[in-house]
């Protein structure tokens, strides 16, 4: 996938985010501050704006661009995960002019990292984390069996939705539905379900 | 002196938190990032930047927050700053109210940096 492929899948997860606003806020309000729908939105439609300007062809670029938008533009914690994710990825695709399946994979694994590392938090505390751990786990699964690149990343995408339907069961210790204690069982996290929408906006612009 | 930061995710909440501890310490450096870029109610990696090089002097930066999502944004605050303050602005795990008032007090008299730092995270309440 070359640069501009990759500028277009970043519209599509805008447009992806742009639908489903209201459904992330809808989840959001019930356990946090109810302001994830637009706070993504806002972050993405930036993002879509920063990196339409970017002319070199360097995927590099293009992350580091990415990541600046959502960190001065989302406001919510949502902001300094997903902006870092994007910027500890500029390590893997630095100066690449195109990705394939593995370097996705890898960009998903540094984000996760960088995401454990901002937000001091590890799987099973009803987070992003919790949709993008077991959506690398799938995703790795499915490069051993050697399947195709569409196959993978619907693998990805199936990971991620079934790690944010077990959010629901998980008691948030981590952020603001942190306060809520065992109120937050049975709410299933905006976090993870955005995380959800981005992946399944990769899967399907592939 | 040392100079302080007030994060929080309302603009309100941080000017209130500065009118206390200015009212103990006037001649202190207390800057402000409260809110959004854009006036909403969260937390702002650029407006915590601005305010901390406002702040900054020699005697380095205390920065204080209220919840985690600031704390996160301020943390990629100082990793933008340039290398040679990095090392010299604190993020303070210490109560907002009280823990931005004995800092401003502290810094009034001169107290450095680690001391206050430290001093500030042992501490006990001082409300009851």
């Amino acid at each position: 996938m070359n640069c501009e492929e990759v500028k277009g899948v970043l519209s599509k997860i805008n447009d992806v985010l742009e639908e489903n606003k209201l459904y992330l806020t809808e989840l959001d309000a019930a356990i946090g501050d109810g302001d994830h729908g637009l706070n993504m939105s806002k972050g993405f439609k930036a993002l879509v704006k920063k990196v339409a300007e970017i002319t070199k062809d360097d995927l590099g670029e293009i992350f580091k661009a990415s990541g600046m938008a959502l960190l001065s533009n989302v406001g919510g914690a949502a902001g300094p995960l997903y902006g870092t994710a994007f910027l500890k990825s500029v390590a893997v695709i630095n100066k690449k002019s195109s990705m394939d399946i593995n370097d996705f994979i890898n960009v998903l694994e540094i984000s996760l990292d960088g995401i454990k590392m901002r937000g001091k938090s590890k799987e099973g505390e009803k987070t992003i984390i919790d949709a993008l751990a077991p959506a690398i786990k799938s995703g790795k699964a499915a490069i051993k069996e050697n399947r195709n690149e569409k196959e993978v990343l619907k693998a990805i995408e199936e990971g991620a939705r079934k790690g944010m339907e077990e959010t629901k069961n998980i008691i948030a210790t981590k952020g603001r539905a942190s306060y809520l204690g065992e109120r937050s069982i049975g709410h299933q996290d905006p976090g993870a379900t955005s995380l959800y929408f981005i992946l399944k906006a990769v899967a399907e612009s592939v | 002196m040392v100079g302080i930061v007030v994060v929080s995710h309302s603009a309100i909440v941080a000017e209130g938190v500065k009118e206390i501890a200015a009212q103990m310490a006037p001649e202190v450096n207390i800057q402000c990032a409260g809110g959004t870029f854009d006036g909403r109610i969260g937390s702002d990696a650029d407006k915590i930047f601005k305010a901390i090089e406002r702040a900054y002097s020699e005697d380095g930066v205390l920065v204080f927050f209220d919840l985690g999502s600031s704390r996160m944004n301020a943390e990629i605050a100082i990793e933008l700053l340039e290398d040679y303050k990095k090392e010299k602005v604190k993020i303070v795990y210490g109560p907002l109210v009280e823990g931005t008032l004995l800092a401003a007090v502290d810094s009034s008299i001169n107290k450095k940096l680690d001391y206050i730092k430290s001093s500030l995270e042992n501490m006990k309440s001082k409300k009851d």
